[in-house]
């Protein structure tokens, strides 16, 4: 909470709940704690189809979330909950989630595949997806280490075209086959 | 009471006698065995490990960790209530959803006590149990449901579960219920009595009676299932079970609304509803509920004798100062009794049992509840909702949350790690 709301809180606090003097509004942990049940304490999940979100790019997580709301991106359940936030609230938790340690987990996939994953990603992912995945550039995501099922559904979701690709990414993906970018969620799944 | 905790305790009899003294003076009610661990500096008591408390204890810990925290649980394992009805299905297993305690302890300091707490002295600030007492600062309690047996003309709380299992707190009573199903003969009937709301989890009941058919639809193709509701129609996902039951198992699952179990005899397998009597081979007997037993005792609960009343933000008893009371026993507004709401209950908290506890002001309430329901062993349907405090109520946030569209394979994978990712995030 910034100064000046616990300046307005402490001057409306007589106007506020009966039962208890309450700040203006939830903190950052309070918003992304409530994720938690879903995504793992501190956003980093057990798998092994929810994504890791903790560490994860803090524009990354506020775009998705946004896109979401306005049901831009397709998503079985976070349409629903992302509607629940104003944007403002969107970028306080996204900020404080990105805080967090990104826990990736270095999973065990098929080595040939992981191969070609590889030679896949250094053609045409590595100017986003930094370090094989482990870091990021503005709006992309860190990859390494995210649970293979949840990349394998985000790749149908792209080659199906229900959710939407930036042009240049899409200039990169249109060119891919299923089979590459299974290739690629191995490779990626399979990093530390 | 181990070996350590003894010693504790007689070093405390011995060293503190004086103050232990001075903190009975006045307070009757505590038993005279004493401290049972020594209280050095701030501490925060939690009774119940369970979908509410583990997280309240562990994130009190995690926000400050100079303040001490002891859960007091009765059993040494948990058994998840979510997901116990696929085991009675037959596509999960007991041990899939079973957690331990210890890395609460190890990972976050937390001091399990297994004891079941007798009673609350909210004067002296003190719970009791058979081992010893326990003071605290503030005091979190999470101790789910009780059920209002005496309801049930004819039922007996000792001999009338085994026979007509509730299996609504999870565990050996799952267990039961699935023999009885694998036990039955083909073209036999199993009956599902709900009782009125609220009570635990209400997509429950017909998520149960969707795992029975669906491992009735593989073993015992013949078999059927009858529904009595004290409700006029299905709780919760109304629409989307009635499509499941009807692409999945058709002419099997009858669902008989206003039919309120009001006598049962485990002896004739017989339930009555006041109108009729009707015989079952399986009959799960799901009794009327309250906040569990301890929450009684202690005079937690409001005039309806039943659930507690709490501040909306903080989840204070309007009735007992410094005493917390989360997850199915509370009366939390729009929240439903979820594993869910009472992890969401249980962080919404911690926060402010911490903010409380070192001067501040409390936080405004955000919170999350999403169940997850299955309809076979792959396809699920989930109901979500996300919420803050208005005119000092916990209410839906508008234009968020609702069902899902249909049944879906998806929204199954994602349940299968929801659990998982919950039972990890209580017990690591
Ligand atoms: C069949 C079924 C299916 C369900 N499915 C879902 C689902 O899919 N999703 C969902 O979100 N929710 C589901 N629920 C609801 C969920 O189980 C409850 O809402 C949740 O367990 C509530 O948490 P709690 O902390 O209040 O109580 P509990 O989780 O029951 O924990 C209470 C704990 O307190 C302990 N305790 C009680 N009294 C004492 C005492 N005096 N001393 C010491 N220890 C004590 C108990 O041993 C227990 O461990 C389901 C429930 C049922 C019955
Ligand atoms: C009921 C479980 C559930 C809850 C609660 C939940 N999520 Fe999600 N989250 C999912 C699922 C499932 C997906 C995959 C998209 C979908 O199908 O909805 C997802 C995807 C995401 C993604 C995209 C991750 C990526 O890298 O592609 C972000 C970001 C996210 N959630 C953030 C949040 C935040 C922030 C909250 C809390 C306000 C939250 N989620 C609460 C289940 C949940």
């Amino acid at each position: 909470m910034t100064r000046k709301w616990k300046y307005l809180a402490a001057l409306t606090g007589g106007m506020l709940l009966s039962a208890s003097v309450v700040a203006a509004e939830p903190s950052p942990a309070m918003l992304a704690n409530a994720c938690g049940g879903c995504h793992g304490t501190n956003g980093a999940s057990a798998g092994p189809s929810m994504p890791t979100i903790g560490g994860q790019s803090a524009i990354a997580i506020a775009e998705a979330m946004k896109g979401f709301k306005s049901g831009d991106r397709p998503a079985t359940v976070m349409g629903r909950i992302a509607k629940g936030y104003s944007d403002a609230e969107i970028d306080a938790m996204s900020k404080y989630l990105a805080s967090q340690k990104w826990v990736g987990v270095g999973q065990r996939a098929d080595a040939a595949m992981v191969a070609k994953g590889k030679d896949l990603h250094d053609k045409n992912c590595k100017r986003c997806h930094l370090e094989n995945g482990k870091e990021f550039d503005e709006n992309a995501t860190v990859l390494a280490g995210q649970w293979l099922e949840y990349l394998q559904i985000q790749m149908d979701d792209y080659a199906s075209g229900s959710r939407k690709m930036s042009e240049k990414k899409a200039e990169r993906m249109k060119k891919l086959s299923r089979q590459e970018l299974e290739a690629l969620a191995q490779f990626y799944a399979s990093q530390k | 009471m181990t070996d350590i905790k003894r010693r504790d305790f007689f070093k405390l009899m011995g060293g503190a006698a004086g103050l232990a003294l001075a903190g009975c003076a006045g307070a009757p009610m505590v038993s005279s065995t004493g401290e049972m661990m020594p209280k050095t500096g701030r501490r925060v008591v939690v009774i119940g490990g369970g979908y509410g408390g583990t997280i309240a204890a562990k994130y009190v810990r995690m926000s400050d960790p100079s303040i001490e925290v002891v859960l007091v649980e009765k059993s040494k394992q948990f058994v998840s209530c979510p997901f116990s009805n696929l085991v009675i299905g037959g596509s999960y297993q007991i041990g899939d959803i079973t957690i331990g305690y210890d890395k609460l302890a190890s990972n976050h300091g937390v001091k399990v006590v297994h004891q079941e707490v007798t009673g609350i002295d909210a004067g002296a600030k003190k719970v009791v149990t058979a081992g010893g007492t326990l003071s605290y600062d503030r005091l979190i309690v999470s101790p789910g449901i009780g059920f209002r047996f005496e309801e049930l003309e004819g039922y007996d709380p000792k001999a009338t579960p085994s026979a007509m299992p509730h299996a609504w707190k999870a565990g050996e009573q799952t267990t039961i219920l699935r023999r009885q199903l694998e036990a039955m003969k083909d073209g036999g009937t199993a009956i599902i009595a709900v009782p009125t709301t609220p009570y635990r989890c209400p997509p429950g009941p017909y998520e149960r009676a969707s795992q029975m058919a669906w491992y009735f639809k593989q073993a015992k193709p013949k078999s059927k299932i009858i529904i009595l509701d004290a409700n006029p129609d299905v709780t919760s996902k109304g629409a989307l079970f009635k499509k499941g039951w009807d692409k999945h198992y058709k002419g099997m699952i009858e669902f008989r609304g206003n039919n309120k179990v009001v006598k049962v005899d485990h002896k004739k397998m017989a339930v009555d509803t006041g109108v009729e009597e009707i015989k079952g081979d399986v009959v799960n007997v799901i009794p009327p509920q309250r906040a569990a037993d301890i929450a009684i005792k202690a005079g937690l609960v409001g005039e309806d004798k039943k659930w507690c009343p709490v501040d909306a933000t903080t989840f204070e008893s309007t009735i007992a100062k410094g005493i917390h009371v989360i997850g199915d026993a509370c009366i939390a507004g729009a929240m439903p009794k979820s594993g869910y709401s009472a992890n969401s209950e249980a962080k919404v908290c911690a926060l402010n049992v911490v903010a409380l506890m070192n001067g501040k002001e409390p936080i405004p309430l955000s919170g999350i509840n999403t169940c997850y329901s299955f309809l076979t062993d792959k396809e699920a349907v989930s109901v979500a909702a996300v919420y803050k405090v208005d005119g000092g109520k916990i209410v839906s946030v508008k234009g968020a949350g609702g069902v899902s569209p249909d049944l879906s394979t998806l929204e199954a994978q994602y349940a299968r790690s929801w659990i998982k990712n919950i039972l990890v995030e209580m017990s690591t």
